[in-house]
């Protein structure tokens, strides 16, 4: 028999955002759950084998979870809700089912391609995918890896491969100059990330880092072999084993959308509160819009606590101007790394655009609707239900999201049938 | 608007596209509307399974004809249509349920539809994941199924191509006499009028017997050869019977992509879109008791649909006294691809006034039929 549980709060993600609610609801006495499908807490940005060579502030925000009595579950994903009282869980092959008064959704972003010629051949990947990957611990000790994309993303990716001992041959940002400059500026302003910019930049000193430049066509027989760049106006081809690709993070709305939440902008939209249109939910981090690990961490604190009914700390001073200060950066962030109009033409009628299922950019009509698109050229309708294309059609389109509808994330159909009510 | 067209037909799903080509291709010029685009609407949410079905003569004589339709049409559509002749398997658990099947044999044949009953063992040489211990089943093995939003498109590109006008994304609010009246405000004139906008008909015809009859449908992963044939359990029958109450079925579909499509659910609540969880459940536990492995195969997605239903489970071809040439094309329940080559064969003959290829009478909209309370009760 399926089980049904009850926590008082649950907490869906357990990256930053997640780990900050999470705390702040159980240390105000409810009783909390926060779960995640990665192996272990920490989200995209704190992946990691061994909690000891985290950044302080990850290991402090785990340690403050574990104190407060969270109930953390790792490899457990959320496959479905029929209202946000009533959650399906998969707790690594067994369904349960939580009834819970608060949801707080914290399930972060995701990579946005933009696409090229070649984009999918073996051998390229996303740069987010490429630092799991090392993270992993793929080997790329002597392998020539070209990073071009956008977004403070490449950085911090080309820092991991050049500490792996990969040999970065160019870091393309296809960003223009002066805009790099005026988020330099910002950047500068704040000394956390200061930090984390000169570090990075340090780690891969000796990696080319380029901005006006972008990638423009992969090629191989079978995979990857080499990348021709377009670089501040010229073109140039540069041997690889890898090129990490990647135009900036998207918000992951799909459990948002599940649950009935209004979207805006791509992003769930969230009150001063981080409440979301729907009563019981809340949402925070990068799913509300792409702003960075600090950003998400304030956001958490300010749900977490207005979960557990104190809305006095969650409207705190501090808390609303470290959040808005937050929101004001992922602004800066949108304007500087916004795909640039000569990337959003690189796709030829050939080049894919839906992977999963094969779909080129000749099969559609930008006048259509995403409907149509997926009824008539079947964009979306794989395995990732959108998740890769949907983020490219709206950029290349403006086409509004995918319809989510469940399951979240291919559960078998004989776990998913187990988590639905039954008129027994 | 320099000219008014012969014929105004309202929806592209596959009944009014299909009506669109047949009355192109009799020499008439059209215009041909739909609110949203061709195939958006229960079209777009259909199983695509083409199947012959006798809970009735007049059913029988409809679906048979269509079905042969079909095949003349197959051949010409593009790839995008999946068109595949894989054969219904009716699968009985019970001796019970083919008892009287010999007549069923007899009666298709009488429409050059063949029909087999298949024992156990033959059963579980052609569908090695079905369960053990059935009583047998029915093979059909000339039905097949379809990828229904590629045809409505692939049909209207045909109209198209044939001259006829078509305005996707045009809602028509209201019809009147040798007029129709859109959404944007403005006025069309109108030669003859068909409705076939599905389960919104009563919306342009107030007091047309069609209500919306929601069904789920389930999508899952890739995994080539687990089904051959599209395989429903006889129980489906009463299911689809029934009007009143919800009901499932096991019925599944083996794709061309090598996924399953998993249906098959009924219930009247009115346009509900929302999933049913409990008889989502009920719907899977029917479809993996008869073949098990249904419960490995990987879920990517459910969606809801509306069949438009009728009191006397037979649809609404012809006439409609309404109105001067107002004509009617809906009511196709469960059916509606399927039928929709012959329901336009049916429209043709009407407007044009040559000889119909089988009986129209069982199908007239406005024959005595049982209110749709009393039905549904
Ligand atoms: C691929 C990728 C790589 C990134 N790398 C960096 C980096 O190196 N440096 C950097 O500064 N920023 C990076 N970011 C940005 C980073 O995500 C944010 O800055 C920050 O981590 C936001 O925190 P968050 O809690 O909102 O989201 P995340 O940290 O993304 O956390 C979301 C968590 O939710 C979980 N989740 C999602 N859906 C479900 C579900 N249905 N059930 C259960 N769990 C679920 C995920 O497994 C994940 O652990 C990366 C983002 C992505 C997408
Ligand atoms: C879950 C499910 C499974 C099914 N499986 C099968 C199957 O396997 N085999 C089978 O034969 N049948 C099946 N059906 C039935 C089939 O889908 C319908 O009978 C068929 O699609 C009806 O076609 P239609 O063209 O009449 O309606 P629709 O496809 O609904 O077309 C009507 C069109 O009219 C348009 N419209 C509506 N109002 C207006 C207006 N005011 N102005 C302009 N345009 C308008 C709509 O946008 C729509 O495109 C299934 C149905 C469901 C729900």
């Amino acid at each position: 028999m399926r089980r049904v549980r009850h926590a008082d709060v649950v907490v869906i993600g357990a990256g930053p955002a997640g780990l900050a609610a999470a705390s702040a609801a159980a240390e105000r006495g409810r009783s909390v759950l926060l779960v995640d499908q990665g192996l272990r807490p920490g989200g995209q940005i704190w992946r990691h084998r061994d909690e000891q060579a985290l950044p302080s502030a990850a290991r402090r925000l785990m340690a403050r979870a574990r104190n407060a009595g969270v109930k953390l579950v790792s490899g457990c994903r959320l496959v479905d809700a029929g209202s946000p009282n009533e959650l399906v869980i998969d707790f690594r092959g067994r369904i349960d089912r939580h009834q819970t008064d608060a949801v707080i959704i914290a399930t972060g972003a995701r990579e946005r391609f933009i696409p090229f010629p070649g984009w999918t051949l073996p051998g390229v990947t996303g740069i987010g995918g490429l630092q799991a990957l090392l993270k992993g611990g793929l080997p790329v000790a002597d392998t020539r890896i070209v990073l071009a994309g956008s977004g403070p993303l490449l950085l911090s990716v080309a820092a991991a491969v050049a500490q792996a001992g990969g040999r970065v041959q160019l870091v393309g940002e296809q960003a223009g100059a002066a805009a790099l400059r005026r988020f330099a500026i910002r950047v500068l302003r704040d000394p956390a990330k200061l930090r984390q910019a000169i570090s990075y930049r340090w780690a891969c000193r000796s990696a080319p880092f380029r901005t006006d430049t972008w990638a423009v066509r992969a090629h191989g027989d079978g995979r990857l072999q080499s990348v021709e760049v377009s670089e501040r106006g010229h073109l140039r081809s540069i041997r690889c084993d890898w090129l990490g690709i990647g135009s900036g993070l998207v918000p992951n709305t799909d459990l948002g959308q599940l649950l009935q939440c209004q979207v805006e902008h791509g992003a769930i939209a969230v009150d001063a509160l981080q409440a979301t249109s729907v009563a019981g939910v809340w949402a925070v981090g990068e799913c509300t819009g792409v702003k960075g690990d600090e950003a998400a961490t304030i956001e958490g604190e300010i749900a977490g606590r207005a979960a557990a009914g104190d809305a006095a700390g969650a409207g705190s001073t501090a808390l609303q101007a470290a959040r808005d200060s937050g929101r004001r950066f992922g602004r800066l962030l949108e304007e500087t790394f916004a795909p640039r109009p000569e990337v959003l033409a690189l796709a030829t009628p050939d080049t894919i655009l839906c992977r999963c299922e094969d779909v080129p950019m000749r099969s559609v009509d930008p006048g259509w609707t995403p409907r149509q698109a997926k009824l008539w050229a079947r964009v979306g309708m794989g395995v990732c239900q959108g998740a890769v294309c949907g983020p490219s059609c709206t950029a290349l389109f403006g086409w509004s999201a995918n319809t989510v509808r469940p399951p979240l994330g291919n559960p078998s159909c004989g776990e998913w049938k187990s988590g639905l009510d039954s008129a027994d | 608007m320099a000219r008014t067209a012969d014929v105004t037909v309202i929806g592209a799903g596959l009944v009014g596209a299909a009506t669109a080509v047949g009355l192109a291709e009799a020499g008439l010029s059209v215009d041909l509307y739909d609110a949203e685009f061709p195939g958006s609407g229960s079209t777009g949410a259909a199983m695509g399974h083409l199947i012959t079905m006798d809970d009735t003569p007049a059913q029988l004589a409809l679906t048979a004809y269509s079905c042969q339709r079909w095949r003349v049409l197959a051949p010409s559509l593009p790839e995008a249509c999946e068109i595949d002749y894989c054969g219904t398997l009716w699968l009985a658990s019970h001796p019970e349920e083919l008892v009287g099947v010999r007549d069923r044999i007899t009666a298709f044949a009488a429409h050059g539809v063949r029909a087999e009953v298949m024992e156990e063992r033959r059963v579980r040489e052609q569908e090695p994941n079905v369960c053990p211990g059935l009583a047998g089943a029915f093979w059909v093995p000339d039905d097949g199924v379809c990828y229904p939003p590629a045809v409505a498109r692939a049909l209207v590109d045909r109209a198209a191509a044939l001259g006829a006008a078509v305005h996707s994304g045009e809602r028509v609010t209201a019809i009147a006499p040798h007029e129709i009246h859109l959404a944007n405000g403005s006025r069309r004139p109108a030669g003859a009028i068909v409705v076939a906008a599905g389960v919104h008909s009563p919306e342009l015809i107030p007091g047309l017997p069609v209500v919306p009859r929601k069904g789920h449908l389930v999508i899952t992963d890739r995994q080539p050869g687990l089904v051959r044939s599209q395989l429903i359990e006889f129980g489906y029958l009463h299911s689809a019977h029934a009007l009143g109450s919800a009901s499932v079925a096991c019925n599944i579909q083996p794709r061309r992509t090598g996924q399953l499509l998993i249906g098959s659910s009924r219930e009247l609540v009115g346009f509900d879109g929302r999933i049913n969880r409990v008889l989502l459940n009920a719907m899977l536990e029917r479809a993996a008791k008869f073949v098990p492995a249904v419960n490995s195969t990987r879920v990517l997605r459910t969606w809801t649909g509306f069949r438009p239903a009728t009191p006397d489970k037979l649809p609404l071809i012809g006439r409609w006294p309404s109105l001067p040439d107002l004509w009617i094309a809906t009511g196709h329940e469960g059916l509606g691809i399927t039928l929709a080559p012959g329901t336009a064969d049916l429209i043709v003959a009407g407007i044009t006034g040559r000889p119909a290829p089988i009986d129209p009478s069982p199908y007239a909209p406005d024959r005595t039929m049982p209110t749709m309370t009393t039905a549904v009760a």
